[in-house]
């Protein structure tokens, strides 16, 4: 079917409709990198063949990341009448049980997570309300999704389908409003009324800089050039953020009707869209969604018949952090290497191939088409007064609810850990947050109710970057996430720049010293001085930011730097040359499994038998690794580190 | 030609011009290390750090990458700058503690002591070398390989350049003076490249002039007839 | 492979220079690894000078000039896993394995590489053999891990 009209897309509307809330009961499996992860492929043969085997009238779904990662599998079950209910943690011997359960009209309750009685169609400024006669037994203090802490504070608008609609289906992305701003923007409004209501908005970049995108965009569409590029930078290299990820998988299509609005108002025709390559999954389902979208007639020539022709071109990267850099990665797409360029000439100017080129990120291109349907003025109500829309982070770390959260800008960071994430697990004390990945820096508990928004964590030493949001606890050791960061940006400079290659080497090296115990102060005064000339002089923002971990935790946790160095000792226990591990000997009951689990033969004893009385266990510090395998091995807690 | 102002100097530049030619020219000292006339800039070394002001905003950037533009205002020796300066030639210098260059450009700039552990390398990663064999020779016999703390200037698989032609530029440009040509009989190697070429004989003077792979690629590259290069340079004139 | 096999890859992307990476990764999911005389043949066909694609092999994590090994375990090191104590995991396998990071074992069964995070984050400590994930991990699993495949 190709769609040439608005009411060949209201008839796909109308199939999508249909595949959404079939006339039967639907189970979803969420089928995102992190559902498979934890095997939810498994869970979905298993359904799928039950379903089979018993002839049951149900359809069979796959899903993308609903954001609760930490639960996963998750599955979700809807069907006229009844409410949508959400299972966490299913395995493929749960998967059997529930399937039957509900069919006999009863749900397991403590495996349940929540249920819901209607779907924010926020694109539509409408909720989607199921009409409920039956309550399946056993539902009874199941918690509504909008109570539960975990989605209570979140506003998703980013991810508003992911988790909801099947990504290999573009009639449900239509169905949920999906391609009509598209619609609107090629029939209803000029290059510069859409320029002008995304300026309106106030969205600015969310790979990280937080540039103004309707002003890069203006920028692109002034530019002269005979042939302008958009590109997607879908190349998350942050670790620990994986925000872009799920979207792709997930909603693929949302960042593709983005990209075209865009081309559209800047007047380009061809567009890229770089996936990094350690995103298979991600790959695939752009794939399958580029080629849907050209088959009905959204991409290429004369899309939608308004004359406009725009086709998109999937890029795999290569492995490469720095590729996440505008202008690198405008090289790898040119076939070279991706060392950054000189920036006195903006890439929107001179980019790809030397022509103007606009590059956002996958978020920032996902939130165009909602942008269009619900208007600027909804869009800046929004958010602090500089920070317009939400924010999509990815909590991971040492806290309880890991996963995606989309919340509005200007909500604390306590909020987001306590409220949201659950707290700290074990009940350990919070130490620090780590924002922007290796741009950013550590931010302590005493700024915990610092409001999240691009400034105010820029203010205080870190950034907002890709959204990564690393969770720290007591047994956290700052300055081993510090050398950790140094190590990860050594390695990946372009190395061009010698003030980036030899200062991020050399602060890993001091790093290295401290954590190893031969620190001295003066060494504190350098790694400042390292980090100002690494920031001051190098080309890109990877050597602009890279000092940020370091300074930020020097800023903030100096007294644990001093530990390291004065008293040669790491409070959080985690600097391995400054442990020792000891066998306490009142505890300890001689069963021997520490001196099997040793690799090194450094635990001398005897094993209490019933018939021998057994020597006491000790470790020799002189062959001790300090594995920590005796600590991980020991039943009794004999093991103590010190 | 474009006018601006180089620490209260009024200067001029020429369109598509780079801000250290124009200093250079002017007799105005930037010290620099990757920058040479006959290749393109590159801003690698980063030690031409300047500080510009355009349109009321100041940087610190490259003065060779930054172009020539009307009325900026470039500042040469500002605190910034120097202390800037003074740490790159210091990582440089202990990443190279050998290269007389370098240890007289610290000097100079007033770096008398090394704070970190002192490696054992000879290249400062300028570029020159691979930049002027792809640029003006054309050969492309030698290119950066790795990334970040592993980066370096090697021929493909580290072993003999096979695109080499013992022209000898790479050593003329070198800025440290680490890679080395002799000549041995009949026989021309560039040391670091692990090249040794043979030299082809004048027919009149009998000196050996130039390696016989050069100059068969010249003569493929610019279609000369085969016996073009019998007769070496001097015997011809 | 053959040349004629490289030449299919190389018209696969229509010959352009700038898909070198896509072409040299095709390659490269063939012969697990980028052998010489590939990389040789590839720069004479398409008339890129062989110190730039040496280049381009030596740059991106994905190329390898060295042959993998029949299994590759990636342990991920992204920042969520490192503090659930992912190092601990990898040295676990550097020990048992008897090779470090990076290398592959002398017999050519095992490459042992490490990932900057794959997207679990939530399962950390990660390691990926195979293609499969393992979540939850600890020193104590990793011999588990490796009788995944004998």
């Amino acid at each position: 079917m190709k769609i040439r009209a608005k009411t060949d897309l209201e008839k796909m509307r109308e199939m999508g409709l249909k595949n959404l809330y079939p006339g039967q009961a639907k189970i979803s499996v969420g089928m995102a990198t992190c559902g498979l992860s934890t095997g939810a492929d498994k869970v979905y043969e298993a359904i799928q063949k039950e379903v089979e085997k018993a002839k049951l009238p149900i359809r069979v779904n796959q899903t993308g990341c609903i954001g609760f990662c930490q639960r996963e599998p998750v599955v979700d079950i809807l069907e006229p009448g009844k409410p949508r209910v959400f299972y966490q943690e299913v395995t493929p011997e749960r998967a059997v049980e529930l399937v039957h359960r509900w069919v006999d009209n009863e749900v397991v309750g403590e495996w349940l997570f929540c249920k819901m009685e209607r779907e924010d169609w926020i694109g539509e400024d409408k909720f989607w309300n199921y009409s409920i006669h039956h309550i399946p037994k056993g539902i009874d203090g199941t918690p509504d999704y909008y109570q539960v802490p975990f989605y209570n504070k979140q506003l998703k608008i980013a991810l508003r389908n992911c988790g909801f609609i099947n990504p290999d289906h573009i009639d449900e992305y239509v169905a949920r409003g999906g391609y009509f701003s598209l619609y609107k923007a090629l029939f209803e409004m000029k290059p510069e009324e859409i320029i002008g209501e995304i300026k309106r908005s106030g969205l600015r970049g969310r790979g990280g800089a937080g540039f103004p995108t309707g002003n890069k965009w203006e920028s692109c569409l002034k530019a002269k050039g005979d042939r302008k590029f958009v590109l997607c930078n879908a190349d998350e290299g942050d670790p620990g953020a994986y925000m872009d990820r799920s979207v792709l998988e997930g909603d693929p299509h949302s960042v593709i009707e983005g990209m075209i609005i865009g081309a559209y108002a800047i007047g380009a025709h061809e567009g890229f869209i770089y996936v990094r390559d350690e995103y298979p999954q991600a790959i695939q389902k752009l794939h399958i969604a580029l080629q849907q979208a050209e088959e009905i007639g959204l991409l290429g020539e004369d899309i939608l018949g308004s004359g406009f022709s725009f086709r998109i071109n999937l890029f795999r990267g290569g492995g490469a952090f720095v590729c996440g850099e505008s202008t690198a990665l405008m090289d790898s797409i040119e076939g070279k290497v991706g060392e950054p360029r000189a920036k006195h000439i903006h890439t929107t100017e001179s980019g790809l191939w030397d022509q103007p080129s606009n590059l956002n990120n996958v978020e920032t291109w996902n939130n165009v088409p909602i942008i269009l349907s619900r208007g600027a003025d909804w869009y800046s109500r929004i958010g602090t007064e500089k920070s317009k829309g939400t924010k999509v982070f990815s909590i991971v770390g040492k806290v309880n609810n890991t996963g995606l959260v989309e919340v509005p800008m200007g909500i604390t960071l306590r909020e987001i850990v306590f409220d949201i994430g659950g707290g700290i697990p074990g009940g350990k004390k919070f130490k620090a947050v780590q924002t922007g990945g290796p741009s950013g820096g550590c931010i302590p508990e005493s700024l915990i109710d610092l409001p999240v928004d691009f400034d105010r964590l820029t203010e205080v030493g870190s950034m907002m970057g890709s959204g990564g949001m690393i969770v720290m606890d007591e047994s956290t050791c700052m300055v081993d996430v510090a050398k950790y960061f140094m190590d990860f940006l050594k390695g990946e400079s372009c190395g061009k720049c010698t003030s980036c290659r030899e200062g991020t080497k050399r602060m890993h090296e001091i790093l290295t010293e401290i954590t190893e115990g031969r620190g001295t102060l003066e060494h504190l005064d350098l790694l400042e001085e390292l980090g100002w000339v690494t920031a001051e002089a190098s080309l890109c923002q990877l050597g602009g930011t890279a000092p940020n971990p370091v300074l930020s935790t020097i800023r903030y946790f100096r007294e644990e730097y001093q530990e390291h160095i004065l008293n040669k000792r790491c409070p959080a226990k985690v600097c391995r040359s400054l442990l020792r591990y000891r066998i306490l000997s009142d505890v300890c009951t001689m069963c021997g499994r520490c001196t099997k689990a040793c690799p090194v033969k450094a635990i001398s004893g005897k094993r209490k038998t019933k018939k021998e009385k057994g020597r006491p266990f000790k470790i020799d510090t002189g062959k001790c690794i300090k594995c920590g395998m005796c600590f991980e091995t020991c039943k009794f807690e004999a093991v103590e580190v010190q | 030609m474009i006018p601006f102002v180089i620490d209260g100097q009024a200067v001029e530049g020429r369109e598509g011009g780079n801000i250290l030619e124009v200093a250079l020219d002017a007799g105005i000292e930037i010290p620099h290390l990757c920058y040479n006339e006959s290749v393109k800039p590159y801003g690698a070394c980063r030690l031409c750090l300047v500080e510009v002001v355009r349109k009321g905003k100041s940087r610190m950037t490259t003065s060779c990458t930054y172009p020539v533009m009307e009325g900026i205002e470039v500042f040469t020796k500002t605190e910034k700058v120097q202390r800037a300066r003074r740490m790159i030639i210091e990582l440089i210098l202990a990443m190279c503690p050998g290269d007389k260059l370098i240890q007289d450009m610290a000097k100079e700039l007033g770096v008398h002591q090394v704070r970190f552990k002192q490696e054992d390398k000879d290249c400062i990663l300028c570029g020159l070398c691979g930049r002027i064999c792809e640029e003006v020779v054309g050969a492309n016999a030698i290119q950066f390989a790795f990334r970040g703390d592993r980066r370096e200037m090697i021929p493909p698989f580290g072993g003999e350049a096979m695109n080499c032609i013992a022209c000898g530029a790479c050593v003329v440009v070198c800025p440290v003076n680490v890679i080395r040509m002799k000549e041995e009989g009949d026989e021309r190697t560039i040391i670091r490249w692990k090249r040794t070429l043979k030299m082809k004989q004048c027919k009149v003077c009998g000196n050996y002039f130039a390696p016989w792979f050069q100059l068969e690629k010249f003569k493929e590259k610019a279609k000369l007839p085969k016996d073009f290069f019998d007769v070496c340079y001097t015997c011809r004139s | 492979m053959t040349n004629d096999e490289i030449n299919a890859i190389i018209e696969g992307y229509n010959g352009k220079g700038s898909a070198i990476l896509a072409i040299l990764q095709d390659i490269q999911t063939e012969e697990r690894y980028l052998p010489k005389e590939s990389l040789e043949y590839v720069s004479q066909k398409m008339h890129i000078p062989l110190v730039n694609i040496f280049r381009i092999a030596t740059f991106y994590n994905a190329l390898s000039l060295k042959p993998r090994g029949r299994h590759k375990i990636d342990v991920c090191l992204g920042t969520a896993c490192h503090v659930r104590g992912g190092g601990k995991i990898l040295e676990k396998l550097e020990r048992d394995l008897d090779i470090s990071v990076g290398e592959t074992t002398q017999d050519n069964r095992v490459t042992l590489a490490l990932v900057r995070c794959l997207g679990c984050c939530s399962l950390g400590p990660v390691a990926v053999v195979d293609g499969k994930v393992f979540g939850r991990l600890s020193q104590d699993k990793v011999p588990a891990l490796l009788k995944e495949f004998k």
